[in-house]
């Protein structure tokens, strides 16, 4: 879903009348295109774009502010303490290993 | 060519990370010990064809993640259907938020995001379906780009996109739903 606010200024550099303004890109745009600024996966043009509407539109920085803190809950949440046994259990089958498969 | 005897030395620190991943596939403690185990062995023995420079935790993940969906995934077969189709974009946020439309500040989200505790996230995290949570696995709880999922799994970088994507809105759906059965998320008018 989008919200208002497309209203965002952009920069006239003599493109066609018919054309959107270069460099504005509307909420839906940037929402569209959340996950792939977030995962530093955009072309540089696209992501300072996105960088500018996120710089003037409140919902959109709400919205980014909101997925980076899940991002960061979900990598978090979901570490989990390996238990000495397993440590030992891997050292030992990879001694063993080297000791049969070296030569 | 890279030399056995530094194996140790340079593959054991991934451990944790390669648990945890472990964990999440199998579901069960049991299941990862044994994954990451034999994770270890192949790689172990195959070290001599890692190429040194190379990105040595991906070519771990690439070991672990076969050898998961070639011996653990097979017994299970579920279905690989992640139905997202009435997922949209922002799902959890708009979730959390209650009513969109109420300007609400932002902070009431980030706040009832904080009390998901681990366990809710594991859980949702494993409520998805084989492909889809490997995808989540990889991207968001260890960090790799497009291009290194794409030769973890052996698939073209579109087809990943395309995983991540649903994959993530998957676990935004389960994560409302676990934060429902919690009382975490609720009726629209609850998220003051």
């Amino acid at each position: 879903m989008g919200h208002e606010g497309d209203g965002v200024p952009g920069q006239s550099t003599g493109a066609g009348a018919t054309d959107p303004p270069a460099g504005f890109v509307s909420c839906d745009e940037t929402i569209e295109r959340l996950y792939y600024y977030l995962d530093g996966e955009l072309t540089e043009q696209r992501r300072i774009e996105i960088a500018r509407h996120l710089d003037l539109c409140g919902p959109c920085v709400g919205a980014y502010g909101f997925e980076t803190e899940l991002r960061k809950l979900v990598a978090n949440r979901c570490q989990d303490h390996v238990p000495d046994a397993l440590r030992d259990r891997v050292a030992r089958a990879l001694q063993d290993e080297g000791a049969s498969g070296g030569d | 060519m890279a030399d056995q005897e530094q194996f140790s030395d340079l593959a054991m620190e991934f451990m944790p990370a390669l648990y945890t991943a472990a964990l999440r596939m199998t579901r069960n403690p049991s299941d990862a010990e044994d994954l990451v185990q034999e994770t270890y062995l192949k790689a172990y023995r195959a070290f001599g064809s890692f190429e040194t420079g190379t990105n040595l935790k991906a070519w771990l993940y690439r070991i672990l993640t076969n050898t998961y969906i070639n011996t653990y995934r097979a017994k299970k077969r579920r279905p690989e259907i992640a139905d997202v189709e009435d997922v949209e974009d922002l799902y959890l946020y708009h979730h959390l938020a209650g009513d969109p439309s109420a300007g609400l500040g932002r902070s009431a989200e980030d706040e009832a995001l904080d009390r998901f505790t681990d366990t809710d996230v594991k859980s949702a995290i494993e409520a998805l379906p084989d492909t889809f949570r490997i995808a989540v696995l990889l991207a968001d709880v260890e960090g790799f780009s497009y291009k290194e999922i794409a030769e973890i799994t052996d698939v073209p970088i579109g087809t990943v996109m395309s995983r991540i994507h649903r994959g993530r809105k998957a676990l935004q759906k389960a994560l409302v739903d676990v934060g429902r059965a919690r009382g975490l998320v609720g009726a629209s008018d609850e998220a003051r």
